[in-house]
């Protein structure tokens, strides 16, 4: 059955934006989609990696490694052909333990023949991928930290019971949960490159065409999906666009000055934010095909790459958001 | 209300009766088990076998139908070797899994609402995989409280929730006439149907947009069975009933006492003669005759578990109580021998250490010249123990009495606030008992929520007398509950220590100082860790007596701030406690 088409996600703007950041961007770090179950975060995510055009791997290569890579873990690749092999999709479970996340010793091998065999985890499976937490507000602690570490790293380190083994494992983390069910560690939310505050459209009419829309899938999946085979390609010629235009992009000083100002002026700790101010206004840019950065890229990015990293108040009740488009308001106007 | 509504004014099985709604629910679900995924039922009683032998009668008849037992460990339920056969026959034995037998079929889970959080991922996870790995679910909902209750991971992924817990027989007529139509070959529902659904979820505040999907299902499910192509108001009606009513958040805004308007303006949909059911509804447009049916069926208990906070349920983490053995994370202990499943990993080493002095006997025994090989018993395998810290729940007590407390509440609750706002140091969970006037009331269960202890505190009043010997017996009653889920409670009490109001609710101070001593006596029987602090302007020694009673840690603090407060309260935590 084919997934759901990611064009054919009623509102949701933000979060899809915020995924073809990423998709454009992966070095922007993942992103956090805050809000309650059914509101399709995981259709989203779940969409975007089916949209995106299959990646070429090694055969036979167990982390799905590309020619790149290849050359810079010899000892992991096998010396196969490339093929093509869609771009993998993590979901990763609320009780993986942490041999199922990095991998382990393959016991069956180890025991009947005493051979040394690393089998590799879920993170191997995400390598060039997506890996999707649901709920990662409920994940046990020393995972997420282990997760967050290789998403930052890019390579997955074993070293234990006995084994020694590296091996690349890129992809862009998506963490979802609910806040009213457990708060997220501070330092883990600011590991996030983006983050999202996603609701159930309030409209009817965006609720009927929600539903319309999935009774024509239900109805017949290909024919469906055919009939968004369009605008999905538009998508994809954007990001692709976005792709090819990223590392061409300048960031003027005038715009560097004033990610810093805005900031300073809503006391987001840390350089981590400014860094993924900057990166996720020149994807956005790139994905409009625009010349340079500009002021309104960085307005339109300030809230998702900065309302989880504000210092909280507890006595302020005001929203993180509400204090973004505040400064936003005073310092541009 | 919903007994309001007898099964006579309709003839069909459309009734408020909970057995002819479940039984009709099954049958909805037989049509269209996969857009509807299945039905969570709170049942304990023989209604479930009645149930379980009317749902295998409506599936086709090799459809696989499994049942999970709580222990179930990975390697049974997603299938992977088979660890002693594969020992014992020298090749590797795959067993397949739990979830790959029930493909394309229904797993049933007794006791859903004591499902562990893990299990229930997998499941969730498993059920998204689309037609090939898909299953139906039924869950079996033993729970007896409101704010007990399957996973939400879970629950939010089947149509219908059916509460069976006060049914007193098992007169539920049947009605299958014929065979219902395919699914699919219903039309999926004209502009007015899909507004009156999503109209009927928005005022009641159904926000899930799984559960407005699962009403059109049940609805296009419900024409199914009446063998019609289109949908009618009474679908509608019964999906709004069955799918979303039970999902509401809230009521709709309206004067009128729901339970009155129901009975007579929206009568049950009759589906045995279709053509009435429209006529029925005439003189309303369909969405507030779809609104009435939901409102009508809307549990009576909402509001107050809505007040009680048991609609939200809280997230389990990992917390810092007293330890506990685990076999799959934290501090590693030893390795003690034991298979290496349900989560538990083989300690290699330890496993070969123990096989190796053997080597000599078993190479003779199986006359075996291969002396390279290992001979690897089962009783040689070893498994690695962690030590796990449980979740640690700070109980807060608080003196909302006039007596002392009017200056002091804003205290405790910034106090309350800030130790959330550390919840990621200290891995704990915050609760909040409130005594004043004639009684104590729980007005935060244990969370890690900020968002929702700020609502909570917020509505928090104070005034009146000090029932104080209510309080500690609703912190006793909380502690134990804390303590039965293997958390490990610690009771912090707000109080001057002035009792002037007895257990059973009436003035009169030299009462009131005995029930709250003896109360606190049956406190500090259960055992668990307490502080007493005191926050009257001047210390008294009613508060220190509070605090000998109870075995407790006395703390005076007259001037102390919310910030004070936490910090006193973070040193008096019994050490173990402390990550």
């Amino acid at each position: 059955m084919a997934g759901f088409p990611f064009s054919a996600i009623v509102a949701q703007d933000e979060m899809k934006l915020a995924l073809l950041i990423a998709a454009v961007d992966p070095a922007i770090g993942g992103v956090m989609v805050f809000g309650d179950r059914g509101t399709g975060k995981s259709t989203a995510a779940r969409a975007l990696a089916g949209l995106l055009p299959p990646i070429q791997a090694i055969e036979g290569c167990r982390y799905g490694c590309s020619k790149e890579d290849r050359a810079r873990y010899p000892e992991v690749c096998g010396t196969g052909p490339l093929r093509k092999r869609p771009v993998p999709f993590v979901d990763l479970p609320l009780g993986a333990t942490e041999d199922r996340v990095i991998g382990s010793l393959d016991l069956e091998r180890a025991l009947r023949s005493g051979e040394k065999a690393f089998e590799p985890g879920l993170l191997a499976k995400a390598h060039r991928g997506f890996l999707y937490i649901d709920e990662i507000n409920l994940l046990e602690d020393h995972l997420v930290d282990l997760l967050l570490d290789v998403a930052a790293s890019g390579e997955n380190l074993v070293e234990r019971e006995g084994l020694s083994v590296r091996h690349p494992a890129r992809f862009v983390l998506i963490g979802s949960g609910n806040p009213e069910e457990g708060e997220l560690r501070p330092q883990l939310l600011d590991r996030f490159g983006l983050s999202v505050e996603v609701r159930t459209p309030d409209g009817i009419e965006q609720r009927v065409e929600i539903m319309r829309r999935c009774a024509a899938k239900d109805a017949d999946s290909e024919a469906f999906a055919a009939e968004w085979q369009a605008e999905d390609g538009k998508v994809l010629r954007r990001i692709a666009r976005g792709q090819k235009k990223l590392s061409g992009l300048a960031v003027p000083d005038a715009v560097m000055t004033d990610m810093a100002e805005l900031c300073r002026a809503v006391g987001a700790d840390g350089l981590r934010g400014e860094l993924t101010l900057m990166r996720a206004a020149r994807a956005l840019a790139a994905i409009g095909g625009a010349e340079a950065v500009g002021r309104e890229h960085l307005v339109a990015v300030a809230p998702m790459a900065l309302r989880h990293r504000l210092r909280r108040d507890v006595l302020d009740e005001t929203g993180s958001t509400v204090r973004i488009e505040r400064a936003i308001g005073e310092l541009f106007g | 209300m919903i007994a309001g509504r007898s099964a006579e004014d309709s003839g069909a099985g459309t009734s408020g009766n909970p057995l002819a709604d479940a039984l009709l629910a099954l049958q909805l679900f037989a049509v269209a088990p996969r857009q509807l995924g299945g039905l969570c039922l709170r049942t304990a009683g023989p209604a479930r076998d009645v149930l379980i032998e009317r749902l295998t009668a409506l599936l086709p008849p090799d459809t696989p139908i499994r049942r999970l037992p709580a222990h179930i460990d990975d390697e049974r339920l997603l299938g992977g070797i088979d660890m002693a056969a594969s020992l014992a026959s020298g090749c590797s034995v795959r067993q397949r899994g739990l979830l790959e037998e029930v493909a394309g079929g229904v797993l049933l889970v007794p006791m859903a609402e004591r499902l562990r959080p893990d299990l229930a991922g997998r499941l969730a996870q498993a059920m998204e995989g689309g037609n090939e790995t898909g299953f139906g679910l039924v869950l079996f909902d033993d729970g007896m409280t409101g704010d007990e209750g399957p996973p939400p991971a879970l629950a939010e992924r089947v149509a219908f929730r059916i509460d069976l817990s006060q049914l007193r027989s098992l007169d539920g007529e049947d009605h299958i006439l014929q065979a219902p139509l395919p699914i699919g070959t219903v039309e999926p529902g004209d502009g007015d149907a899909l507004t009156a659904l999503a109209a009927t979820a928005t005022v009641l505040g159904v926000d899930s947009v799984r559960a407005l999907l699962f009403a059109l299902a049940a609805a296009r499910a419900h024409a199914a069975l009446d063998r019609r192509n289109s949908l009618t108001d009474a679908d509608l009606q019964l999906a709004a009933r069955l799918v979303l009513a039970p999902r509401a958040t809230r009521l709709p805004p309206s004067d009128e006492e729901p339970n009155e308007n129901a009975p007579n303006e929206a009568p049950p949909p009759d589906r045995d003669s279709n053509s009435d059911g429209d006529s029925t509804a005439d003189s309303t447009p369909p969405e507030d005759s779809v609104l009435e049916a939901a409102v009508a069926a809307i549990p009576p208990d909402l509001l107050a578990r809505l007040a009680a906070g048991a609609i939200q349920r809280k997230g389990h983490g990992s917390g810092g109580g007293q330890k506990a053995k685990s076999k799959l994370r934290g501090r590693p202990l030893g390795a003690r021998p034991g298979m290496p499943s349900g989560g538990a990993r083989l300690a290699l080493v330890d496993t070969l250490r123990a096989a190796v002095p053997w080597q000599p006997l078993r190479r003779r025994e199986l006359s075996a010249d291969d002396t390279r090989r290992l001979v690897i018993r089962k009783s040689d395998l070893r498994i690695r123990r962690f030590e796990e810290r449980a979740q640690a729940v700070t109980l807060f007590c608080v003196d909302a009495s006039g007596s002392a407390a009017l200056a002091r509440l804003a205290e405790a609750k910034g106090a309350v606030e800030l130790m959330l706002a550390q919840a990621y140091v200290t891995r704990s969970e915050v609760a909040l008992i409130a005594f004043r006037r004639a009684g104590a009331e729980l007005l935060l269960p244990p969370t890690r929520s900020l968002t929702r202890a700020r609502r909570a505190l917020a509505q928090l009043p104070g005034g009146g007398g000090t029932p104080l010997a209510a309080g500690i017996i609703a912190a006793r009653r909380l502690a134990a509950s804390i303590a039965g889920r293997g958390t490990t409670p610690f009771v912090v009490f707000l109080t001057d220590g002035s009792a002037n109001i007895a257990a059973d609710g009436m003035p009169g101070r030299p009462r009131a100082r005995e029930d709250a001593a003896s109360a606190a006596r049956g406190l500090a029987a259960d055992g668990h860790a307490a502080v007493v602090v005191d926050i009257a302007p001047r210390p008294r020694p009613e508060a220190e007596a509070l605090a000998r009673d109870l075995r407790a840690r006395y703390l005076p603090l007259p001037m102390a701030d919310a910030a004070g407060l936490q910090r006193a309260v973070e040193a008096a935590r019994p050490a173990s406690d402390r990550p």
